[in-house]
Formats: C-alpha cells, structure tokens, sequence
C-alpha cells in the first residue's frame, strides 16, 4: 500500500464514529456552513449548481496548480474560495465586502463565541 | 480557538463574514443552511444507495429497469434528486465477474448524494482522482479489492449531467437473507466501485 492511500485510509480511520460506513463529513463547523450556503443559494436560485461548480473546478485546478510539492489539501477551502467568486458575480457579495467583514469579524475580542 | 487571535484570512471567517453578508442582504435564511446540513448528515446516506442495490438484488424486473433508466428507478424507491437537485441523471453500471466499474469525478467532487451522501473525504483527494483513472488495478489493490487480471476495469468520471452508481455483485452464500439484510451488506465503498459488496470496509 503506497504511503499516500494508507494516509486516506488512516485519515478516514481516525475520524471516523463506529459505523464502516460513516465519517464525519466536516472537519470544522465553518465547512458545514460553507456546503449549506452554497445548496441553499443554489436552491433558491441565486446561482445555478452549474455556475457553482464551474468555479469550483477552477478553484481546485489552481490550487492543484500552485500547490507547494506535499502541501496539504483543503477542500473545503477551494470550495469557499469558489463560493465567493460565484458571490461576487452574481452581485450577492463583493470582494471588498467581504474582506471588510472578515476583518471587522477577526478583531471581535478575544473569547466571542462564534462559529 | 475562541481565544486566539484570528486573523481575516482563515476560511472559519471568511466564512462567517460571508453568511452575515448574504443573511443581512435577506439573501439567505441561516435557518436553510441549518436544514441542508442537517439533512445530508442525518437524513442522505449510503443507505439509500443500499436499498436501491439489495432491490435490484432481489427483483430482477426492478434491476432491468434500474439498469435502463435509475433516475426513474430510484424514484420507484421514494428516493428524490434531493437538495441542491444534484442528481440530474443517475446510471447504473452493473458489477460482472467480467467487468468492474469504478467511479471518480476527475475534475471536482461529483458524487451520486442523492443515494450516498456527501462523499468521503479521499473521493475528493487528488490523488484518488487521478490515480483511480492512471492505475485503477492497483489503486483498487490499496483498497483492497484484488481483481482478477482478465477482469475489465471500467473508470466512469462523473459530471454535473450525469453521477454514476455501481450494482455490486451479490455475494455468495446470501440466499437466505431478506431485503433489508442484505442492504446491510452493501457498503458506500462497494457502490463507489472500491470496494465489494459484503467486504469489511478499508
């Protein structure tokens, strides 16, 4: 078994509640919003699945691309990544909006209790 | 992490800042989000893949019309395309000792989650997708399923217009057990194509 499968397999292992077939599918709270905001927006119309996941492969294929040799992959993350963009063009949220909030929401004292 | 310094960078803000933006919009209700979660970690599981593999299992008429056409099968089952719509077009390619089927999305994470969830985290890996099409037999090897070399491998790259479901075979020695038993035997993996039915998963 090469290195890299028994990685997946253990990464699987450690996580995972009793059942065989279950694991837990988030890793963090934030990636479960980020998967429900994406379903909920694109059920509500706000975007096509097909315009999310055009930028979700984009978002993969670049970080396939510009990923430093062994470094380790965040799904999640491309799929956030991908979100935004989609947000952006679609007029829901923009670039500069969102970097404000970001950093309005990371100075918040230390101890708020949040997502 | 609460009580840490954040910075505005990470993905758990960046995330957070997003919600509030679309939620102060009156773009996005949180409590749907909620609800999407909820469902794809309680509600959609590989057991509705199960049951749709241990019915063709054990009704041939069911399995000849799954075979033709699983978006209308599945729905005999009460099984809907569910949140999101993510399954425009289901197919089932059906497991022989001739041929093994196996099913990756080479260019991001489509999965059948209607009938299996939200997919395991090596599904979306890049080294699962592009190994599974470089080198399946040995790749399906590391997961411990050892074909035999004359059988064929059959690699099904799922797309947003179509997600694929394998039929696994049904293993020997299980013609005693009912429907539900049997549903009990057929693991996400062995309808991934990774694995087989009835085999401890890896």
């Amino acid at each position: 078994m090469s290195s890299e499968t028994a990685a997946w397999i253990d990464s699987d292992a450690a996580e995972a509640p009793p059942s065989a077939n279950g694991e837990l599918l988030f890793e963090a709270p934030w990636e479960a919003r980020a998967f429900g905001m994406a379903v909920t927006l694109a059920d509500s119309g706000r975007f096509t699945w097909d315009e999310f996941r055009a930028e979700l492969i984009a978002a993969i294929a670049g970080w396939e691309a510009t990923a430093a040799p062994g470094a380790e992959y965040r799904y999640y993350e491309c799929w956030l990544a991908a979100l935004s963009r989609v947000a952006e063009r679609k007029g829901l949220a923009s670039v500069e909006a969102l970097a404000a909030r970001a950093t309005e929401l990371a100075a918040r004292p230390h101890g708020h209790d949040h997502r | 992490m609460s009580d840490h310094d954040h910075h505005p960078d990470e993905p758990a803000i960046r995330a957070e800042a997003l919600e509030h933006l679309l939620v102060e919009q009156g773009l996005l209700d949180p409590g749907d989000v909620d609800t999407v979660i909820a469902t794809f970690n309680e509600r959609i599981g590989p057991m509705n893949g199960a049951r749709v593999v241990a019915r063709a299992w054990c009704d041939p008429g069911f399995r000849e019309r799954l075979l033709a056409d699983a978006t209308a099968a599945v729905a005999e089952l009460g099984i809907d395309s569910g949140p999101g719509g993510q399954m425009e077009k289901l197919v089932v390619v059906e497991n022989t000792d001739a041929i093994h089927n196996v099913v990756v999305c080479t260019l991001c994470s489509c999965y059948p989650w209607a009938v299996l969830g939200l997919p395991p985290r090596w599904y979306k890996s890049p080294a699962y997708r592009s190994r599974i099409v470089r080198e399946p037999r040995s790749l399906l090897a590391e997961f411990g399923t050892r074909l035999n070399p004359d059988t064929e491998i059959r690699v099904w790259d799922s797309s947003a217009e179509v997600r694929y479901l394998v039929l696994p075979q049904r293993p020997l020695g299980t013609n005693d057990l009912t429907e539900a038993q049997l549903a009990e035997l057929v693991t996400r993996d062995a309808m991934i194509g990774v694995g087989r039915a009835g085999a401890i998963e890896s």
